[in-house]
């Protein structure tokens, strides 16, 4: 296994031309993910969180275009290639998750055969050898009976079974990185549970890298060991899921905790972040939060906050979980200006009081 | 402002069979059998006025099938749904009023209509208010109530967010002078923080105007924080109903208990977890036991034999599990079933 990440995406801007000008998507977005490890993106409609997954396996449509940094896949770019080349790499080293299982597959065709279209599509087997490797990988993501399952149309699974077929499709050609993109909105919470238990356990067996685009921070908590945060084209926060979800240091993350109702106690108001994020022919000057930021001061629009280290010294109770092949310590970083306060978390001293 | 505890709406053993069998024909030369799906098979429960009300479960276990039910969109098979008066401005008995909120705002508002027009068309076509200028003053005091400007009553549905457009559906619910309303996931297609917008929006009307609420979920973070009391669905059938907070913290159905436990907490990140295994059987084909019975880990023989009925464990709570014995100590099976 090759020591740098299995994805690194430094400064990754992406752009659409339109008749009212260049509208920016992603305004330089970094991260990296090694291999077995689990980084989810999570962000609000809008943030670019998809969109950096379509730029990731290639698929961005025109006007959409990169427009600036570049996607790394173990060491070697991918963003400029063209359609023939990406082809070649997705499906084969980078495995595609999609939220609707029924748009994934097609309805006319055996969940069977789709697979062995795929496997032989990348990988040189013959029909017995694809057949076998069909069910084989049909066993691994866990559909009970595979071999009476092989010959059936997706229309006679559930939608949880149905996104277990999507996952071995994925996983046809041995992928060294999984893009999920919301792959459990589609699914009620305890299928949604099974899926996210699948993707761990399959990264774990198969040190896959895996991107895990969501909405949902229940989701993230659960199965991501890092997390990015996205607002309005960039990552405003990054690093292992516990210190990020349990110490967010910048107040978009602190206000997005704070306003999901807790399982374990009633509230009586939820914090809420007032206004909706910008769009995109009207990004505030310096950091795009500040107009909904309890913490905004002048300074907030004069510069555009970098993603820094946040300073040790603050608490650092827990460690994040000792993963073997992780570095030792993954960073916690933020966007923002006041992130190395005590807590960037304005929000949080209210809810407080209203929990007390 | 009511008395406390009046019961607003009640539902008595309500069931809604649909029929889904193939054409007559088809079933006399193929010999099929008539197929009926029971998605509302026998519910009993009350809601109490100025209260919250929510019914949580997984998508096809009939919660939104019984939201139609209340609001008359649906007859029932059997059973009864009953609103009981409530007393008007003097004191005197009326019918109370309902109306719907749906989960998306952008299929539940008509996009070529002015808000203005649309928060304006129950007060005209229910004369309730008369006159332009009367009718415009109540649209613009009405969006003030939901948070929005008097000067979005000139825009169109499509210059505003998701949250926005789900204030507008609030408002125009409102304009009835509505007692109860029925909201089928009404924040499930709205971000998280624009959910709390509208969360917070619904608590602090409730407080205001008494508002009485049926709410429909499967978020149950959301139920958690809205409800008074609550109903778990599986199947047609509640399997547990009682207060809230009790059903949270003390689940004591083995669905209601999974269910609970299987949502993620995003206050104790990187969890580990065993998920429930198995999926929601066909409503077509109903088990004749307990339905819960394939996928329940304490699952014994007997539970396979017949429906086991809704029963009361305690003042409050209603649980329809044999596992768990009617009016006992209610810790005990509990503790006795975790593994």
């Amino acid at each position: 296994m090759s020591a740098g990440p299995v994805l690194d995406i430094r400064g990754l801007e992406v752009a659409f031309d339109t008749r009212r000008g260049v509208l920016p998507a992603l305004r330089g977005v970094s991260f990296e993910i090694a291999a077995g490890e689990i980084l989810g993106v999570v962000g609000e409609s809008g943030a670019g969180k998809s969109l950096t997954g379509t730029a990731v396996i290639g698929l961005l449509e025109p006007p959409g275009r990169v427009a600036g940094g570049a996607v790394m896949l173990e060491g070697a770019r991918i963003d400029g290639l063209d359609a023939n080349a990406m082809r070649r790499i997705r499906g084969r080293r980078i495995g595609v998750v999609f939220q609707d299982p029924l748009t994934s597959l097609n309805p006319l065709i055996r969940v069977g055969d789709q697979l062995v279209e795929t496997i032989r599509a990348h990988l040189p087997l013959d029909r017995t050898a694809a057949e076998a490797r069909a069910l084989a990988l049909l066993k691994e993501v866990g559909i009970p009976a595979a071999e009476e399952r092989i010959g059936q149309y997706p229309h006679q699974f559930s939608g949880g079974m149905r996104q277990r077929v999507v996952i071995a499709l994925a996983l046809a050609a041995d992928p060294i990185l999984l893009v999920a993109d919301e792959p459990t909105t589609a699914l009620d919470v305890s299928i949604q549970a099974q899926i996210t238990s699948l993707i761990k356990r399959l990264c774990r067996e198969r040190g896959m890298a895996v991107m895990l685009v969501t909405h949902d921070m229940g989701v993230i908590a659960e199965t991501a060991d890092r997390v990015a945060v996205m607002y309005a084209g960039r990552v405003v926060e990054i690093g292992p899921v516990a210190e990020v979800l349990r110490r967010p240091r910048h107040p978009y993350t602190a206000g997005l905790m704070a306003s999901i109702p807790s399982m374990r106690r009633r509230n009586a108001a939820l914090a809420q972040i007032d206004g909706s994020m910008p769009r995109l022919d009207a990004m505030p000057q310096g950091c795009a939060f500040h107009p909904r930021c309890p913490k905004a001061e002048p300074a907030c629009r004069a510069a555009v906050p970098l993603l820094a280290e946040i300073v040790a010294g603050a608490q650092h109770g827990e460690g994040p979980r000792a993963e073997p092949g992780l570095r030792a310590a993954p960073s916690h970083r933020a966007a923002c200006i006041h992130a190395d306060a005590a807590s960037a978390a304005a929000f949080l001293p209210e809810a407080a009081d209203v929990r007390a | 402002m009511s008395a406390p505890d009046a019961i607003l709406l009640e539902a008595v053993d309500a069931a809604c069979h649909f029929d889904v069998s193939a054409p007559l024909i088809t079933r006399i030369v193929e010999r099929r059998p008539r197929r009926i799906l029971k998605a509302v098979d026998g519910v009993s429960f009350q809601v109490r006025r100025g209260r919250t009300f929510s019914v949580v479960g997984e998508s096809g276990c009939g919660k939104s099938t019984l939201a139609r039910l209340v609001v008359g969109l649906e007859r029932p098979t059997s059973g009864s749904i009953r609103l009981h008066d409530v007393p008007d401005a003097e004191g005197r008995p009326r019918r109370p009023r309902l109306q719907m909120i749906f989960q998306d705002p952008y299929a539940s508002l008509n996009p070529r209509w002015r808000v203005e027009d649309i928060v304006a068309e129950p007060l005209v076509e229910l004369g309730l208010v008369t006159g332009a200028a009367a009718i415009s003053a109540r649209v613009r005091a009405l969006l003030g109530l939901v948070g929005l400007a008097a000067s979005d009553a000139a825009k169109f549905p499509h210059e505003f967010s998701g949250g926005q457009r789900q204030r507008i559906s609030i408002a125009r619910a409102l304009a009835t002078e509505a007692d109860l309303l029925v909201c089928d996931e009404p924040t499930s297609a709205l971000d998280v923080s624009v959910q709390a917008q509208v969360l917070n929006l619904m608590r602090q009307l409730q407080a205001e105007l008494g508002l009485t609420y049926l709410f429909i979920s499967h978020n149950l973070s959301v139920v958690r924080h809205l409800s008074d009391d609550i109903a778990v669905m599986y199947l047609g059938r509640f399997v547990e109903s009682g207060p809230a907070d009790a059903v949270f913290t003390t689940p004591r159905h083995p669905y209601s208990r999974l269910l609970i436990e299987t949502v993620p907490d995003v206050e104790a990140p990187n969890r580990d977890r065993a998920p429930m295994a198995g999926e929601v059987p066909n409503p077509i084909d109903r088990p004749a036991g307990c339905a819960f019975a394939s996928r329940c880990p304490q699952v014994e023989p007997a539970c396979r034999l017949a429906p086991p009925p809704l029963v009361a464990v305690d003042a409050d709570t209603r649980v329809a599990c044999r596992l768990v014995p009617a009016r006992a100590d209610a810790a005990g099976p509990v503790a006795a079933m975790v593994p």
